[in-house]
């Protein structure tokens, strides 16, 4: 970003945005202004409800009307209003002028339709050219994207692609035409951090070629400090800091931006302690808690988790998923195991055997008592001592129920309480948790999903249990509300000596939380040892890549290029009969076990 | 795709013999001896009593059984006790008129079906939606006699646009497809509107309108073909109720067809007919259904078929 011409590509100025709700409307954004420079890119920052994506739909009037409507403003792009333009005239700018990636690359694709045909209807949208010459612009434009055998792609339909490839192809997409401007919203928080890195790399160079200005909508501070020129902190509506990315980051003038950056963690905070840290501080935690204790609370060796794919004639079990082949690894009393890798390596899978509830073969001891071949029912003791957080507490809440019975339930299955009983201890967990007793006969839906994270912790808490399997607990949560549910999670194992077999992708929030970590690829562990053994010494190809992938939240350590990290994740998919070479752990001191093999 | 096909064929063996089963255990629920029907009312026992040695009605219930199956194998559905004839060459003389029939149905509940839904989805909460809504309501709850009596009426005694009954033209055939594919269209119609409004919502729609494309490609290209999906699996079903459907629409229009077939036996009391019409609806069903399943996959590619 040397000099710049001084004639913005987009000049926004006072745009209104209101959504109607039973109380009237309600406004989302809030007399927004902001000028976009030539080959410039523009951080939208700011945590879920803050406008961020409904800036992004107004300036592509593209809401979802009548329910949300630009009520005021101007949006000045190639000399035109774009609020005051006829539908007709706007739809010629879309994808032409102004193009946009979206959060999902999963659901952003039509599934019944080529992937060549989604492709080669946006370029005959805006250009006179024969289907041919599309179709060829297309697996060129496919090849940019470092996409390989573009032709072959051309013939795929989405479902056949992965999640990376998929948001390649939307990249494609939107800059085939040549935008002037590309609104990229969240195009990386559905993706894995080494897929992340690949496609932020991409964005940047794609940028430079095409000269094309960037505005990137992000909640992740990691994802602005890596990209940005500029950055705009939005909440409730309106910009609360705009300014250059050094600026922002290194003297914010505003607290929420302050609070902002202080509750993202940072990969790397931690080097040099031993213990984890509270979320939000910098305080470690006590030292006075040791993990000397020899008996380990939860044991798992050689557990293996495979799924048939059956077919043929006679329905035979023709390939297997190794979702999991054969790990060990064991949980001591108090202590946070962190189970770390991308989607698809069977860290959630593992999870469900160790709660049982899905079938595995191997060996899993809970507080001394064996799980393997227990019915549902001879299951019910043992799982008074091992509970679960699932990722998601929208859906993880009945949402018929009060949240107090929801909490209440599991004392009453388990008989521990009646009446009365199972009240006061409802108000106990609710006090616990940081919630309030009267809300008990509240519905899900009308709280956030930060209190209902906290309603499923109360609810998992509700047993007493010894272990607590917590799957992707806070990746849905902003970053603020992530602290606080972490450091509730630190505060209950200092309280009640709880451990937690915490499930994450997130690998700084994985440093942050936990005494041990496990990596995990293709449904094997390929690295175990304390935190810092992991993180300060890692000895694994896998596990440097994932801690390398990590966006830094830090403007002035911006990692130049990532391309060691191209390709795709080997399919866990085996025809019946074979499997993965099982990889064997080396001690190579104190513990720390890498895999030397693979 | 073949491992599949010869499975499904296989399993359709299976059903269909469960289906002579129960249809020739019809035979013995009803109170009433075949071979004093086919007698008639003036024979003597001695003559009775032949016709149940000839027809087999002596011997043990299993062995009938497998008589009656060796002769379904051989394509004999057996003979009519009123009318004289073979079964089958009476079905096979009136099916054609009853595929047709079906056939125009189909037609009938798809185009209307589809378009009052497509309508409705686009034009929500609007005046025009909410008539259609009570339209396709009408449709659904409406017995098939008055909605055949009604267009009757109206179409064809008040207005004259087509003839009152008959078969063999083009003008003929619109009315009874029209009755029978109404009770589809008003479900289809439902199916429609939602399945649109909720395609209308997906994340690819977006993304369509954002790539710069005309709504009416949005539309066409994009969400229909989406919609359509559920409904397609729901046509092979459709095939069972348009079975029960033609006994009442070919009644009402004269229409020579098996469903006029089963009504008057079922009146006579003429078993065998009403056997072999049960077990060439039960084929027509499994066809049905099998052929949906195999269509499913060309519309929507990530049904694999295994």
């Amino acid at each position: 970003m040397s000099q710049m011409p001084a004639t913005p590509v987009l000049s926004v100025r006072d745009l209104r945005t209101q959504v109607a709700t039973p109380s009237g409307p309600r406004t989302v954004v809030d007399g927004l202004s902001f000028d976009l420079m030539p080959g410039e890119t523009l951080c939208i920052a700011g945590e879920s409800g803050s406008g961020k994506s409904m800036t992004a739909l107004s300036l592509m009037r593209l809401l979802p009307e009548p329910m949300a409507r630009v009520a005021s403003g101007s949006a000045i792009f190639g000399g035109r209003d774009l609020m005051a333009l006829p539908e007709e005239e706007m739809r010629k700018i879309r994808g032409d002028g102004i193009a946009m990636i979206f959060q999902e690359p999963m659901t952003s694709l039509n599934p019944v339709l080529t992937v060549g045909k989604q492709l080669t209807e946006a370029i005959l949208a805006h250009r006179d050219v024969g289907a041919g010459e599309a179709r060829k612009t297309a697996a060129e434009m496919l090849r940019k994207v470092r996409i390989s055998d573009p032709e072959r792609r051309l013939r795929q339909y989405p479902h056949e692609l992965s999640g990376g490839m998929r948001q390649r192809v939307m990249i494609a997409m939107a800059l085939v035409c040549g935008p002037k401007v590309l609104i990229a919203d969240e195009p990386t928080t559905a993706l894995d951090v080494t897929v992340q890195a690949q496609i932020l790399g991409l964005i940047r160079d794609l940028q430079r070629d095409f000269g094309t200005s960037v505005i990137l909508i992000t909640h992740d501070m990691g994802v602005v400090a890596e990209m940005a020129n500029r950055v705009m902190v939005m909440r409730e509506g309106r910009v609360i800091e705009n300014g250059p990315v050094a600026e922002i980051f290194h003297a914010p003038r505003q607290d929420y931006t302050r609070e902002l950056l202080a509750a993202v963690p940072r990969l790397g905070a931690m080097t040099g302690r031993e213990g984890p840290m509270r979320a939000g501080t910098v305080e470690p935690v006590a030292a006075g808690r040791t993990l000397t204790n020899p008996a380990p609370l939860v044991e798992v060796s050689d557990l293996t988790v495979r799924f048939d794919i059956k077919g043929g004639l006679l329905q035979r079990t023709v390939q297997r998923v190794h979702a999991v082949e054969g790990i060990n690894f064991a949980i001591r009393p108090a202590e946070t195991l962190a189970l770390v890798g991308e989607s698809g390596c069977g860290k959630s899978t593992t999870g469900r055997a160790l709660m049982n509830l899905v079938p595995w073969q191997g060996d899993i001891r809970i507080a001394g008592r064996n799980t393997a071949g227990l019915t549902s029912q001879t299951m019910k003791p043992v799982r008074r001592d091992i509970q679960m957080i699932f990722q998601d507490p929208f859906a993880s809440l009945d949402p018929r129920k009060t949240v107090g019975s929801l909490v209440g339930e599991p004392l009453a299955i388990h008989e521990l309480a009646s009446g009365r009983e199972i009240r006061e201890k409802v108000a106990w967990l609710f006090e616990r948790v940081g919630l309030s007793p009267e809300q008990m006969s509240r519905h899900p839906h009308e709280f956030s999903g930060g209190q209902r994270q906290r309603i499923c912790i109360a609810r998992a808490l509700s047993l007493s249990p010894k272990v607590i399997v917590a799957d992707e607990s806070v990746s849905a949560l902003d970053v603020s509300v992530q602290a606080r549910v972490l450091d509730l999670l630190q505060e209950l194992q200092d309280e009640l000596g709880i451990s937690y077999l915490f499930i994450s992708h997130d690998m700084a929030v994985v440093e942050q939380i936990s005494h041990r970590v496990a990596v995990m690829y293709l449904g094997q562990i390929v690295e175990i040892g304390t935190r810092a053994q992991v993180f300060e010494d890692p000895r694994h190809p896998y596990t440097k890549r994932l801690i390398s992938a990590v966006p830094i939240a830090d403007p002035s350590r911006r990692r130049e290029h990532f391309k060691q990290l191209e390709g795709e994740v080997p399919s866990p998919l085996w025809p019946a009969g074979s499997g993965p070479e099982r990889v064997r752990l080396t001690d190579i001191g104190d513990g720390h076990a890498v895999a030397l093999n693979a | 795709m073949a491992a599949y096909l010869l499975r499904r064929l296989i399993q359709a063996v299976l059903i269909l013999l469960g289906v002579s089963i129960v249809t020739f255990l019809l035979l013995f629920l009803v109170p009433a001896d075949p071979a004093r029907q086919i007698a008639g009312r003036s024979a003597t026992p001695a003559m009775v009593e032949s016709i149940r040695e000839q027809l087999g009605l002596n011997l043990p219930i299993y062995q009938q059984y497998w008589r009656y199956l060796s002769a379904l194998l051989h394509g004999d559905l057996g003979r009519s006790y009123l009318q004289r004839t073979d079964v089958s060459t009476l079905v096979w003389a009136r099916l054609p008129a009853s595929l047709l029939l079906m056939a125009g149905g189909i037609v009938c509940e798809l185009v209307l079906g589809l378009t009052m839904g497509l309508v409705a989805a686009l034009r929500r909460n609007s005046r025009l939606d909410q008539g259609l809504m009570i339209a396709s309501f009408v449709g659904v709850s409406a017995p098939q006699f008055v909605v055949g009596i009604l267009l009757l009426y109206v179409f064809a005694v008040k207005l004259n646009w087509f003839p009152i009954g008959g078969y063999g033209s083009f003008s003929q055939l619109v009315l009874p497809s029209l009755t029978l594919g109404v009770l589809g269209a008003g479900w289809y119609s439902r199916m429609m509107r939602s399945a649109m409004l909720d395609v209308l919502r997906q994340d690819y729609i977006r993304t369509a309108r954002a790539k710069g494309l005309a709504r009416l490609r949005v539309i066409f290209r994009h969400a229909v073909p989406n919609a359509i999906l559920p409904i397609v699996a729901m046509i092979g079903i459709d095939v069972g109720i348009f079975m029960s459907g033609i006994v009442v629409v070919e009644s009402v229009y004269g229409w020579p067809g098996i469903g006029q077939l089963t009504w008057q036996a079922i009146q006579r009391v003429d078993i065998p007919i009403i056997m072999g019409v049960t077990l060439i609806s039960a084929c027509a069903i499994v066809l049905g259904n099998l052929l949906a399943d195999l269509i499913a996959p060309m519309i929507d590619p990530r049904i694999k078929l295994r």
